[in-house]
């Protein structure tokens, strides 16, 4: 294979990173963006002007390269979610850049919900403090398979190798309180370079990878399931053209197991039973489809199937009910109603829910359940029950991302309100 | 045991698809913007895979500048001919001629603005409620924070600071009457994936994308091809160069690159190699630090 060709090999990992105000979150990507040589060189003239505008620093500073509004720049802050790309011989990366303080959790519940990975930013010289509890905890929510703690500003206590392994126990033992399989321990400084894509010569007793050679090497094709088959149905195709008189597919993307031709499926809501006829791309016919994949299935049988419905495996259902238990993220600022009714957004099924109940509220600094308070505002994590207008066909959100995941609609101004992670 | 792995090409090709087919899901009546350029053509070509064997479900449209490259016609014309896809022109040269808009005039004089109130028009008369285009986040600063599924209020504005949270692969395109949706199949795909995807699906394109012999001029340094369409300054003098186009858009705004790249392959490794990104030729972004926000601000693609 050519060299050319070597991106035929790489695959995607997409990341998100949180970080408080100070961590140095925007110098850490800006260093990422600029030791693997992603920064093109008017990007870096205009940020050699920005900088010297704002008038803060000499020297170019790393952290306007992900300054993106105008109206952020003046203010010196970040509004929104942004998403930035690079890529490496190896892999093709998509960071989910998260602000640091405004709406914090509702931004960094959005970035986590598509990443693979969590990069959380600790100061040395602070150590673990509320906000990294908070941030590790949304990760684990969110059930971001790896997380990667970046003890930054190494440089500021003299590369001091207890320092780093005192912090690295502290973390340790706040993470065994959450439920994450992968997580690992950086010392590093994005200012100076250590650690990031090149190996740091001021800590020699870091016998570790860097953080660049983690990323391009952390295994991710785990991270799917392959297990429990599903199968969304999003779009029925019917060309209805003389080639494909009665042609009918189900078009989706799999959301997980591996379909094969000739598998046993049964549809639901409607329980029916038919076989894998064919899996069809626009190329040609495949043997097998596997999550995340979108392809297009035909049954051996005519079945009156639409979008909403699953198809799923005889011995392997997910769970159907109209009363599901979750953990939700608030994001608007009107408060959650008990008792009121949302539209609710699960797959590719539309429905209408009501909050039954309102369980607890998450202080998400202490990771304490708060009982009795049940004012759930704009970035405020709580268990809550609901109950929806017809079955969803649900797994639990630890089991299953896609099928585990709803969002919660205010049908009078339509705006997306809450997040919500299926417990059971 | 078998790795159940995809590239990154496929797994961006299947998240775009997934994308598409909840547009034709959840809107009654969208529509493809349509440059002829690589990006648009790409997600076109997407959405003919989306919904392979059946045709694409929405018809193209395409803002006519007037100032467009004839090869960009032709070869628009030529697709729309083969896939038998329906094609709607919105034109800018109407619009001038009706007294809608008033053509910019001086050196610098572009119809790239222009095309705004003729986007809008065209929205508007067709009554489409969701318009995808081929924008994508690692374009422009302003694009980065840019959803897959874009609210627009009944002005066609965006707002950059009330945007709804978009969380995993949920797409919510509820509106209220009046109101439209832009999406942006391709967001997550790099100038380099879309170069990449092209050879690996060997899809066609207009020549202007390899170098090819063209009169050109400098200004700004930026290289202009010689046309009716601008107006050149004395000492501006056209000269015969090897050149291709990065982008394709308005004649008038399109700087060309001197380049020896002549097939996919090369332009994947002059891409690789090259320090400034595909927008620094364009200089419509240029007009100032903040143009691409407060052009997208007002409706623009």
């Amino acid at each position: 294979m050519t060299k050319e060709h070597g991106y035929l090999d790489m695959d995607l990992l997409r990341f998100t990173t949180a970080g408080s105000v100070d961590d140095g979150k925007s110098t850490l990507i800006g260093r990422m963006l600029y030791d693997s040589k992603s920064i093109f060189t008017d990007q870096m003239e205009a940020i050699e002007q920005a900088s010297k505008k704002s008038g803060v620093e000499a020297e170019v500073n790393l952290a306007l390269l992900t300054d993106g509004l105008r109206s952020e720049r003046e203010q010196g802050i970040t509004i929104d979610v942004a998403y930035r790309y690079f890529a490496t011989p190896k892999r093709k990366f998509i960071i989910a850049d998260t602000p640091g303080h405004i709406q914090y959790t509702r931004n960094m519940v959005t970035g986590a919900s598509t990443a693979n990975l969590a990069i959380i930013l600790v100061d040395a010289r602070h150590g673990l403090v509320e906000q990294t509890a908070r941030h590790s905890f949304i990760a684990s929510l969110l059930k971001i398979p790896h997380i990667v703690y970046c003890v930054n500003k190494m440089d500021l206590v003299d590369y001091n190798e207890d320092r780093f392994e005192e912090i690295k126990d502290q973390l340790e033992a706040f993470s065994s309180k959450l439920e994450v399989n992968d997580i690992r321990f950086i010392p590093i400084s994005a200012l100076k370079g250590d650690n990031v894509v090149h190996k740091s010569t001021n800590m020699g007793w870091y016998e570790g990878s860097t953080l660049m050679y983690t990323l391009e090497n952390i295994h991710i094709s785990g991270d799917e399931n392959h297990i429990d088959c599903r199968f969304p149905v999003q779009y029925v195709v019917r060309p209805q053209s003389t080639e494909y008189h009665d042609y009918r597919g189900y078009a989706g993307r799999v959301a997980g197991g591996v379909f094969k031709k000739g598998d046993d499926v049964v549809i639901l809501p409607s329980g029916f039973t038919s076989k894998i006829a064919a899996i069809d791309t626009f190329t040609g016919e495949v043997d097998q489809a596997f999550a995340p994949m979108s392809v297009t299935l035909r049954l051996d049988d005519d079945i009156d199937i639409g979008r909403g419905d699953m198809i799923v495996r005889p011995n392997n259902q997910p769970e159907v009910s109209q009363d599901v238990d979750m953990m939700i993220c608030w994001m608007s600022e009107r408060p959650i109603m008990a008792n009121g009714k949302y539209a609710i957004k699960h797959t590719s099924k539309d429905a209408r829910c009501i909050v039954k109940e309102i369980q607890y509220k998450v202080d998400i600094n202490t990771l304490h359940r708060l009982e009795d308070d049940k004012d759930i505002k704009m970035n405020d994590i709580a268990r809550i029950r609901i109950r929806t207008t017809s079955p969803l066909f649900y797994d639990r959100y630890s089991r299953n991302r896609v099928t585990g995941s709803v969002i919660l609609i205010d049908e009078a101004t339509n705006e997306t309100v809450g997040a919500g992670m299926i417990v059971e | 045991m078998q790795s159940y792995s995809l590239t990154h090409l496929k797994e961006l090709e299947s998240e775009s698809i997934f994308v598409l087919r909840e547009v034709a899901a959840q809107f009654e009546n969208p529509v493809m913007l349509f440059s002829g350029g690589k990006d648009s053509i790409v997600m076109f070509h997407l959405a003919r895979k989306a919904f392979f064997p059946g045709k694409v479900p929405f018809p193209l449209l395409h803002v006519d500048t007037g100032h467009n490259f004839p090869e960009t016609i032709d070869f628009r014309d030529k697709l729309m001919s083969e896939t038998g896809a329906e094609l709607i022109v919105g034109s800018v040269q109407q619009s001038i001629d009706e007294g809608k808009v008033v053509e910019e005039k001086g050196f610098n004089a572009s119809r790239n603005a222009l095309q705004t109130v003729t986007l809008l028009e065209s929205l508007e008369k067709g009554k489409y409620d969701a318009a995808m285009g081929g924008g994508r986040r690692d374009e422009e600063k302003a694009r980065a924070k840019e959803r897959f599924f874009s609210h627009r209020d009944e002005f066609g504005q965006w707002d950059p600071k009330n945007q709804r949270p978009e969380l995993w692969n949920i797409f919510n395109g509820k509106k209220n009457m009046g109101e439209h949706f832009r999406v942006f199949p391709i967001s997550n795909w790099t100038e380099m994936d879309v170069w990449q995807y092209i050879l690996l699906e060997n899809i066609a394109i207009p020549n202007l994308y390899l170098s090819h012999e063209r009169m050109v001029f400098e200004r700004d340094g930026v290289l202009l091809a010689d046309t009716e369409y601008i107006e050149r300054r004395e000492n501006e003098i056209p000269e015969m160069r090897t050149v291709r186009f990065r982008t394709i858009g308005d004649m008038t705004c399109t700087g060309a690159v001197e380049s020896h790249a002549n097939d996919l392959e090369k332009i994947i490794e002059e891409v690789s190699a090259t320090r400034v990104t595909e927008r620094g030729a364009r200089s419509d972004d240029k007009r100032s630090e903040a143009a691409m926000e407060d052009r997208k601000k007002q409706g623009y693609f």
